[in-house]
């Protein structure tokens, strides 16, 4: 649900029903890195509440697309995260010392 | 950083900032949180495997900011499916442990399934081989007999689902059982191999004594760690930034075997200089715990402790299910479907 002007696009507030920090906190975190934000913010309105208020501002780009670029970004970085990680766990399964090695009987 | 008097600075030409100073006001420091751009984030982003076992995982990941490994931790604990006892139907309990504390105990009992082969059970679903799993527990002890303990292993799984029957709403209708299985779990090829046991077989669930018994079923669902702690799949999950200490001065001589000696972790360590001297040197950095036993009183000047800020060491003991590396990899899943699912929303 967005929550903004008609005559200005570039300044909303997003509102995800049944979202935590776990979401938020992240795509505040890539939006704070895109140029066309000049600001970010999110909140949770009651502990009691199922959802979180993502407020966005623009220097210019319509808020709607600037957050869904920060989601495509977020899942671009989780995509790298996991194929690093698969990466690193078969790496170390290679590399592992077998666990029936026993060096020191001849 | 050392003090220094604001009216005792030589090196500091009249009208100019100190160098660290002048350098905060003319350039943007970039540091992890600051802004990065995708690319550069997927060329530093570094992951290295130090310690997997079974059920347990250390990893180190390094280059990415809080928010996200918090979110991948958050998600481990609450977010990723388990399957837990969930329903029990008791037929017969005359032991001292009351019927709603044997339920709980039998609910946090770690079960050997795998949670992606299955379903969750909505509310106007029945259920069926695919969302529920059945386990019975029929144990008595004989009376004249000694005291018994009633383990884990001794609930048995039913892959032909409920065994009790509802009572028929009147006498004609058919009696029907508390589950709805079209065909027996165990002919299902993804648990023939693999039975649906518990993953523990020495949990303590109930003591009898002579002549007590107890009777029931229980019935295991999907969900997950924010409902319930039942179905964390995590024991615990839990990361650090990696310790970073710094002698900032020399410490040398008897200073310096102090300085070794003070470390319950033994972080530090003595380098020989040759004739006699020695110096203390920072070897193990990573298994510093910052109790700050090294900086209390004396050192305050000399030792240093700071944290990398993108550096996590990450911890995930897995409760059962799942071996931890493919835990991790389902709460970064997660993660994306969160991303997608909020994106398809926006469009
Ligand atoms: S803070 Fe504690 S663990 Fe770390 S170096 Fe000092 S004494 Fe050792």
């Amino acid at each position: 649900m967005e929550h903004g002007s008609l005559t200005d696009l570039t300044a909303s507030t997003f509102s995800l029903m049944d979202e935590d920090h776990t979401l938020a906190n992240s795509v505040r975190f890539t939006l704070n890195q895109d140029p066309r934000v000049a600001f970010c913010g999110y909140s949770i309105p009651h502990p009691s509440d199922n959802k979180v208020n993502i407020r966005i501002q623009t220097t210019g780009d319509t808020a709607k697309d600037v957050l869904k670029d920060g989601f495509q970004n977020l899942m671009i970085m989780c995509q790298h995260v996991r194929t690093t990680f698969d990466k690193a766990v078969a790496d170390y399964e290679t590399n592992r010392p077998s666990k029936h090695m026993n060096i020191d009987t001849p | 950083m050392p003090k220094v008097s604001a009216l005792d600075m030589p090196d500091v030409p009249m009208g100019q900032l100190p160098e660290h100073l002048q350098l905060q006001r003319s350039r943007v420091v970039c540091k992890a949180d600051a802004p990065i751009h995708l690319e550069s984030f997927c060329k530093n982003f570094k992951l290295e495997v130090i310690r997997l076992t079974e059920d347990e995982i250390e990893f180190d990941m390094i280059g990415i900011d809080a928010s996200l490994a918090n979110a991948f931790r958050r998600i481990l604990i609450a977010e990723v499916p388990m399957m837990a006892i969930e329903k029990v139907l008791m037929v017969n309990n005359t032991s001292v442990i009351a019927d709603e504390v044997l339920a709980h105990r039998l609910g946090l009992i770690p079960l050997n399934a795998d949670p992606r082969l299955f379903e969750y059970l909505s509310e106007n679903d029945s259920p069926n081989e695919r969302n529920t799993i059945v386990y019975k527990l029929d144990v008595s002890c004989r009376k004249g007999g000694p005291r018994m303990t009633v383990k884990s292993d001794q609930l048995k799984w039913l892959p032909n689902g409920s065994e009790l029957e509802m009572t028929p709403p009147n006498q004609s209708a058919k009696p029907k059982s508390y589950t709805s299985f079209s065909c027996s779990q165990d002919s299902m090829p993804e648990f023939s191999k693999k039975p649906l046991g518990v993953k523990h077989e020495d949990i303590i669930i109930a003591k009898l004594g002579p002549g007590q018994a107890i009777e029931l079923e229980a019935h295991a669902v999907k969900g997950i760690g924010k409902v319930h702690a039942k179905w964390s799949p995590v024991s615990t999950a839990w990361y650090r930034m990696l310790p970073e200490v710094v002698l900032l001065k020399d410490i040398k001589g008897d200073d310096a075997e102090k300085l070794v000696k003070k470390c319950p972790v033994n972080v530090f360590d003595i380098e020989d200089l040759g004739n006699g001297k020695k110096k203390a040197v920072v070897s193990k950095p990573r298994a510093c715990t910052l109790c700050r036993e090294c900086i209390r009183g004396v050192n305050e000047e000399l030792v240093e402790l700071r944290r990398v800020k993108d550096h996590f060491i990450f911890t995930i003991e897995s409760a059962g299910a799942l071996p931890p590396e493919v835990l991790f990899t389902e709460a970064v899943k997660i993660l994306e479907d969160k991303c997608d699912r909020v994106i398809s929303d926006l469009s």
